[in-house]
């Protein structure tokens, strides 16, 4: 229990801290909104095209943003050395990082809360549905999951933030395709039964990338 | 009684540059030890190992009698750490900088621990402002209440002097004198000799990673300190 | 020496591997299917991409041995694997590319092979550029060994989209040749360019274990000067 009341901690310390500055939050939401008016201009198609390029476009909103996220997530961490201060805590180094994808996780929920109704908005297309918002949580979590344990290895390196999106993506393409995937097959109308392949690779994935970052983060932060 | 810190063989090694090579040392268990050496001598490696943060490349660390290897978890509940930076959240509070830190290392009756702290640090009044509004010498007495929220039986300190006046100084070493934890083991290290002689029980030179000296402070005047200390240290300054 | 030996055979079976390849393979497509089996560029093609999925394989098992060990022994073997695997991709990319070509009329699609590919590609790039990024050679194969076993994930998905998506990009023909002179040729290739791993590993290893003797010896002048 020790292990979760720390994993608590540490995701409520982050959220509290972002919510005093606010910093990633309206960063990252101002961007994700820019990213759809841009694919709106670039497209002009019809609504049946759009319904098709939809899921993608959605996605590039949520992974460019996420990655904007996931950057902010250790960098709290450097000031005042905090990092260590985690370190002489008696926890394993894996509620670090069990704490931080939560905390992220709760960052990208929040942004996608408020980016799906825009979107409905702006073009016009039902994307809450069931469905959907399922597969899109479920991504979320592959997502951050990753993300959380590439974000500490990039702010050690001499590049920092502008290292994660180029080790980060490609690892996860793999979660955003099936999302992207199983999103246009839930926006035609069908439903869960014609999904389940997806819905399959998108949990082997969560499980994966929840499990091998578990299990490497300490060799991440260690010094 | 096993001492509170023993070390044997410690070795600490970063890629080609060898930081501490073979420490040996027995801190009993209520005894304040002082650890003096020039900048790049060890003392700050020395100090992040005993807390657990850095492990070692080699050598056995026994705190109270146990393996710090194969106990690191538990014994960190043991070991309280005030270090260079404060290791605290800016944009927090005071209160809640206490209160996470609290949660982390399990604390009962957190709220009234955290005020207890407050009021030790002289710093009740401001336990609703952020971190960053702090000067030094008030975020050095956050730092201290951080590494005392949990009652630790081993206390840490690298260079507390650094940033402080001399009165701040003063008032830093009343608190950790004062608080109470049964028999409590200080280690830290100093550039400070005069104020160093006057709280410790025994002092340690350190010199490019070995001990170059020890011997227990009543044996030593501030006078006998400083020669000494240029003696090891000489063959530096060639 | 025992790098010679590899090398040398490695370039006999490559030479034997172009001979069944160029005289016995075009023969076979009497009924001129076109398919792939009988298109000399999938005897490389095969080989190639055997070989980089193995370098990564290595890749993973080297750097969990770097985690666990902690010698520069098994971050050299890492890098190394890297080095080749992104060649021995960059060339199975490139064959299949040109297969693409005369079989479909297109140089790319992005099927599910395909994309997984490349992303593949991009992935083991990434390691090397982590590995620029950071300065302190401690922390360099440390994370360079993390992002090694995290990477790794996408091994199996290439390999899996070799049974599973059969789309564009055909499935697991070479498990299913039939003609004996088609797998001939094919384990003489796998076996060539296997053989062309094993060399360039080693010799790679031998390479940057002399390199790193160098720096150490260098460094202990330099501290032999200011001590």
């Amino acid at each position: 229990m020790k292990f979760w009341s720390s994993v608590a901690a540490i995701a409520w310390k982050d959220v509290l801290s972002e919510l005093r500055t606010r910093e990633i939050i309206f960063s990252v939401l101002v961007f994700a909104v820019l990213v759809l008016v841009i694919f709106n201009f670039a497209f002009d198609l019809s609504p049946d095209l759009m319904l098709q390029i939809a899921p993608g476009i959605l996605w590039v909103a949520f992974a460019f943003s996420g990655v904007l996220a996931l950057n902010r997530a250790f960098i709290p961490e450097r000031e005042e050395n905090c990092l260590e201060g985690l370190m002489g805590c008696p926890v394993g180094r894996e509620a670090i990082y069990v704490g931080k994808a939560l905390g992220s996780l709760f960052f990208m929920v929040l942004v996608e809360a408020v980016i799906l109704p825009v979107f409905a908005l702006l073009f016009n297309i039902a994307v809450l549905q069931p469905e959907l918002i399922v597969v899109t949580l479920l991504a979320t979590i592959g997502f951050v999951a990753v993300g959380t344990i590439f974000s500490a290895l990039a702010v050690n390196t001499r590049a920092r933030e502008m290292v994660l999106p180029i080790l980060f993506l490609p690892v996860v393409s793999p979660v955003i395709i099936a999302a992207v995937k199983a999103s246009a097959i839930s926006l035609n109308g069908q439903s869960w039964g014609d999904m389940t392949i997806w819905l399959a690779i998108i949990l082997a994935f969560d499980i994966i990338y929840l499990t091998v970052p578990f299990l490497v983060f300490p060799y991440v932060v260690e010094e | 009684m096993p001492p509170a810190v023993e070390t044997s063989g410690l070795v600490k090694s970063f890629g080609h540059y060898t930081a501490l090579r073979g420490i040996d040392l027995k801190v009993p268990v209520g005894s304040t030890l002082a650890v003096f050496g020039p900048n790049g001598a060890g003392k700050t490696t020395l100090i992040k190992i005993l807390a657990s943060i850095m492990r070692p490349t080699s050598g056995k660390i026994l705190i109270e009698g146990l393996e710090l290897k194969d106990n690191a978890e538990m014994l960190r509940t043991r070991l309280g750490l005030v270090a260079h930076q404060s290791y605290l959240y800016g944009n927090l509070s005071a209160w809640e900088n206490l209160d996470f830190y609290a949660r982390m290392y399990g604390v009962e009756d957190r709220s009234r621990r955290i005020g207890e702290l407050l009021d030790l640090v002289n710093m009740t009044g401001r336990k609703h402002d952020r971190l960053s509004t702090f000067s030094r010498g008030m975020q050095q007495r956050m730092a201290l209440a951080r590494a005392l929220l949990h009652k630790p039986s081993i206390l840490l300190l690298d260079e507390p002097e650094t940033g402080l006046d001399q009165q701040a100084l003063g008032a830093m070493w009343d608190i950790i004198k004062r608080e109470e934890a049964g028999r409590r083991t200080i280690i830290f290290t100093s550039h400070s000799f005069e104020r160093a002689l006057a709280v410790c029980d025994d002092v340690v030179i350190l010199e490019r990673g070995r001990i170059a000296f020890k011997a227990q402070a009543c044996t030593l005047n501030l006078g006998g300190l400083k020669q000494k200390y240029q003696e090891c240290t000489a063959v530096v300054e060639k | 020496m025992r790098i010679r030996i590899l090398l040398i055979l490695s370039a006999i079976l490559i030479l034997a591997t172009l001979a069944l390849d160029m005289l016995l393979i075009p023969s076979l497509d009497t009924q001129n299917t076109g398919f792939i089996q009988y298109s000399p560029v999938f005897y490389w093609h095969i080989p190639v991409a055997w070989v980089a999925l193995f370098a990564f394989l290595c890749v993973f098992i080297a750097s969990i041995g770097y985690l666990w060990k902690r010698t520069a022994f098994w971050d050299i073997v890492a890098m190394t694997s890297a080095e080749l695997g992104v060649v021995f991709t960059s060339l199975f990319l490139v064959t299949g590319s040109i297969w693409a070509k005369f079989a479909w009329g297109t140089w790319w699609t992005w099927d599910a092979r395909l994309t997984s590919s490349l992303v593949l590609w991009i992935i083991y790039v990434a390691y090397f550029l982590l590995r620029a990024y950071i300065s302190s050679p401690e922390q360099r194969a440390r994370f360079a060994a993390v992002f090694g076993i995290l990477g790794f994930v996408d091994v199996p998905i290439v390999i899996m989209t070799l049974f599973v998506a059969k789309e564009m990009h055909p499935g697991d023909v070479a498990f299913h040749l039939d003609k004996p002179q088609m797998i001939l040729t094919l384990v003489t290739g796998v076996f060539a360019f296997s053989v062309l791993y094993l060399g360039l590993l080693f010799f790679g290893i031998h390479l940057k274990e002399d390199a790193a003797e160098l720096t150490r010896l260098k460094g202990l002048m330099e501290d032999n000067d200011n001590g």
